[in-house]
């Protein structure tokens, strides 16, 4: 399990060095796409062990184990917010806030109307679970068939 | 009474834990019982966070809501961006790359118009309450990108310190927001898909927010929104303080 947490871990850290050495490149004082370099290499990683045949219940348990934790540590970050500041800004924190979310909020409505229908969650799930059991049990599908 | 201070607060990190796990399984509990699940758990208990937020902030006077409160400072370590970012790479693990694949183009638009859109409302909004100079406007106009981008902006141009405080407070605001807003308008936008999970990364920005609200609305949906979330702040602080601000004061001058 100890593997999952530290195959997590490096690529977390090599993703913030990247993300920082980008920030550095472009002349930001900001990282820049630390988290998401580190997502590509930790898909990558996880690509490349499958593909070895070294994928086991350890690895994934130690990665899981945190992406699990992921929301009760989403809760903590909300609980730590300046949310008196928030409050306290006045009308142009509202306006502006408000304003740039519905606007956003829009933005993304018509982009998922104009960019046509894509399968939802439910429906990859279901089409996957679908696909699981045709693998497991080829020859009853073939004979239902 | 001091003992059992003196052992939760010796134990930071494990108080939040008890903390936060108390928190969650009151928020399933109300889920289930008071709104028969329509109202995902996780939703109720980001609102409790921000309750409690509030509170730890009037008690305190301080600008970290709970984890101000010496007792509860491992919510801070719990919660900050440490352990979020290491959480938020492990979900990776969740991405399925061909359905990524499919909304790249689209995410690098959503990313553009999520930093534009933001920042011409925040700007607007700013000259309309008197604030008409071009680093002002930028400022805050940056900080309606997201409450990262709002600061660093402003102290690239030189902003003064109550139009920062406003910019971090409007991108807070924000985020705030998208965390508590999402769930209800999901439905509406169509946020059911990996494809426009991560057309909202991009333009909402804020990963916090993002995460927040995806994680409210369908967990699944987490790790397509955050992988385009991400970028959104970089490329905010990269051209906010350049580009942005340019364009802004060749309108309004000076």
């Amino acid at each position: 399990m100890i593997a999952g947490v530290a195959l997590l871990a490096i690529c977390t850290l090599i993703g913030q060095l990247l993300g920082e050495g980008l920030g550095l490149l472009l002349g930001v004082q900001a990282n820049v796409g630390g988290v998401g370099i580190a997502m590509i290499l930790l898909i990558a990683a996880r690509m490349w062990i499958k593909t070895r045949g070294r994928y086991d219940e350890g690895l994934s348990r130690g990665i899981g184990f945190w992406a699990a934790l992921y929301i009760p540590i989403v809760v903590a970050m909300a609980a730590q917010q300046d949310v008196v500041a928030a409050v306290e800004g006045g009308p142009i924190v509202l306006i502006a806030g408000v304003g740039a979310l519905l606007l956003c909020f829009s933005a993304v409505a018509l982009i998922s109307r104009l960019s046509g229908k894509a399968e939802t969650m439910d429906e990859i799930e279901a089409r996957e679970a679908r696909e699981a059991e045709i693998a497991i049990h080829p020859a009853t599908h073939a004979l239902q068939r | 009474m001091d003992m059992i201070i003196k052992v939760l607060t010796a134990n930071a990190l494990v108080t939040a834990f008890a903390v936060i796990g108390i928190v969650m399984w009151l928020s399933n509990q109300l889920s289930a019982k008071l709104t028969m699940g329509r109202v995902h758990g996780s939703a109720i208990a980001i609102v409790i966070g921000l309750a409690l937020a509030f509170w730890g902030g009037i008690e305190t006077g301080g600008h970290k809501g709970l984890a101000d409160l010496p007792m509860l400072a491992g919510i801070g370590l719990m919660g900050g961006a440490m352990l979020r970012d290491f959480a938020i790479v492990a979900t990776a693990c969740e991405v399925d790359v061909e359905q990524a694949k499919k909304a790249g183009l689209i995410g690098i638009v959503a990313l553009l118009l999520g930093t534009i859109l933001p920042f011409i409302v925040g700007a607007l909004v700013a000259s309309a309450f008197g604030y008409t100079d071009a680093v002002s406007m930028t400022t805050i106009g940056a900080g309606a990108v997201t409450y990262i981008v709002g600061p660093v902006t402003g102290a690239a141009i030189g902003a003064s310190s109550p139009v920062i405080a406003l910019s971090i407070a409007t991108g807070v605001f924000k985020a705030v927001m998208v965390m508590v807003g999402t769930p209800l308008v999901a439905g509406l936008i169509g946020l059911n898909n990996p494809r426009s999970a991560m057309v909202f990364g991009g333009l909402m920005g804020t990963v916090s927010g993002v995460s927040g609200g995806l994680a409210a609305t369908d967990r699944r949906l987490v790790p397509y929104g955050a992988l385009t979330a991400t970028f959104h702040t970089g490329l905010g602080c990269l051209v906010a303080p350049s580009i942005l601000y340019l364009i802004v004061r060749a309108i309004v001058g000076g």
